[in-house]
């Protein structure tokens, strides 16, 4: 079952693509992600896929493209990085806005300035807040995997919002590894015919994109909002779905050792292999820690992490972005809210680290699992928003 | 200022089209624009020549023609801009600030 090969995180991601096989794919390339759409067009020159391949100016240019598409009810993805992504920040509202489905490779690299083009998450994280779902990836198979899943997601009824799938910037988009890839026919099967309930060129004229007046806007913000909160079921029953075709099985969140953990770190994308090995050294030694590594952000899976939370007495927060509001990270922000309501709250502390592809290694997780040791033993949290290996701090 | 059928008001947020998308052609029909105007033309039909330099000009077919003949003006999407004024060659039409 399955097609075993070894290939670099962007290549496993056009190969889903191309899968998929879009009918339009507008790109601009921009490191790391430029390998996405480079494939890709290798595959349209080929003859391969069906698609349009625009060749656009900009990102901005990109993403009104891929909107523009998505409203004549074809099936569109791009790919963009840092940067890009925010030079697509006006479109990324417009689509979600417009409740069309979109899927949008972010191979995660850091905002300049100073420029950077390596990773963090300070692109998608700063997207955070555009109604677009977002899916987090460790790997490669993750990346493959959750572009497999998206245009269902994305496309389904209920929730038409579009669909961001990130995965680190060099360190998974250019890294090889084994993976193992779908037949053509089984995601051909798996994604089904795309039949959006209107479009703008199916014969009955629409108008797309018209003013809404304060009598409807709040209206309509209440419908993408719950559009939003609905999507966890969706993506739950996708996700089981995907589980019994491939027999990988995926959850909103990974926990791993976590059952009888008392100490917990919560990561997104590559770091999370770390920080699982870290995990097991400690483990070997008799010490309860666990991981937890966030795959679905975007809804937000507040009950469920809380839950999962509910009997640990530390948990270190990991964010791969500063995002300057001089409390912390966006993953710890949202995280502390999930607990609020516990009965028996964990002390909760923020680590910001692996800027701009500072690399991450072994021993800085097993530096933040001591650190939460301190905080169990001493009951105090100090300083909750901290900077992993900061020089002179 | 409300420029949307009275209707359309009560609709919860269940009912409206999602993302604004307007699922259905002709809507501008059922909405009274006219309403924006502040400026307004008027007809003065022994002037008018009967050239029709001005219909072809009106960006929302606020001047109906039958028979090869110009009508006056039908003032529900009128938004007085003035260009009919402006192109009339023959003071046919007047253009002055609308009392309300």
């Amino acid at each position: 079952m399955g097609i075993r090969e070894r290939l670099a995180g962007n290549e496993a991601v056009a190969i889903a693509l191309r899968q998929i096989d879009l009918d339009v794919l507008p790109a601009y390339p921009i490191t790391p992600s430029t390998d996405v759409p480079m494939y890709y067009s290798q595959y349209v020159a080929d003859g391969k896929v069906k698609t349009e391949f625009v060749a656009v100016e900009s990102e901005h240019s990109a993403m009104s493209a891929c909107i523009a598409a998505a409203a004549c009810g074809g099936r569109t993805a791009t790919a963009t990085s840092g940067p890009g992504l925010a030079l697509m920040w006006e479109l990324l509202y417009v689509a979600s806005g417009t409740r069309v489905p979109i899927t949008l490779a972010v191979i995660n690299r850091a905002m300049s300035a100073p420029i950077n083009i390596n990773n963090d998450h300070s692109d998608s994280m700063g997207a955070r807040d555009t109604g677009w779902i977002q899916l987090y990836s460790e790997n490669n198979q993750e990346a493959y995997d959750n572009h497999i899943m998206a245009s269902r997601i994305s496309e389904h009824k209920d929730i038409m919002l579009p669909i961001m799938v990130c995965q680190d910037g060099f360190i998974t988009s250019h890294a090889i590894e084994n993976i193992e890839l779908l037949e053509d026919d089984k995601v051909k099967a798996f994604i089904g015919e795309y039949k959006p309930a209107w479009s703008m060129i199916a014969g009955k004229p629409v108008s797309v994109g018209p003013l809404d007046i304060p009598q409807f806007y709040t209206e309509h913000a209440y419908q993408r909002a719950q559009a939003m909160k609905n999507s966890k079921k969706v993506i739950l029953d996708v996700f089981k779905e995907f589980g019994a075709l491939t027999g990988r099985k995926y959850d909103l969140f990974e926990e791993y050792k976590m059952e009888d953990a008392e100490r917990a770190i919560i990561v997104l994308n590559s770091s999370a292999g770390t920080a699982k090995c870290a995990c097991d050294a400690l483990r070997a030694k008799g010490e309860k820690v666990g991981v937890i590594k966030l795959r679905v952000f975007r809804p937000f899976p507040l009950e469920e992490l809380a839950k999962a939370l509910s009997h640990v007495k530390a948990v270190a927060v990991m964010d791969k972005a500063e995002c300057f509001s001089a409390i912390g990270g966006p993953v710890f922000a949202d995280v502390r809210t999930a607990c609020y309501d516990l009965e028996k709250r964990p002390q909760i502390i923020n680590y910001i680290y692996g800027l701009g592809g500072r690399d991450v290694r072994l021993e800085d997780f097993t530096f933040v699992y001591n650190k939460l040791d301190e905080v169990v033993k001493t009951g105090k949290s100090g300083e909750i928003y901290r900077h992993l290996g900061v020089r002179g701090v | 200022m409300i420029y949307v059928k009275d209707a359309y008001l009560n609709l919860s947020w269940k009912e409206i089209d999602p993302g604004g998308t307007i699922l259905k052609a002709g809507t501008s029909l059922e909405i009274k624009t006219g309403d924006w105007r502040i400026m307004i033309p008027g007809f003065v039909a022994e002037k008018c020549k009967q050239c029709l330099l001005c219909f072809p000009v009106c960006a929302d077919s606020a001047i109906p023609v039958k028979n090869e003949k110009r009508l006056d003006f039908e003032f529900k999407h009128c938004k007085g801009c003035g260009v009919c004024y402006k192109v009339c060659p023959f003071g046919a039409i007047t253009f002055v600030k609308e009392d309300k």
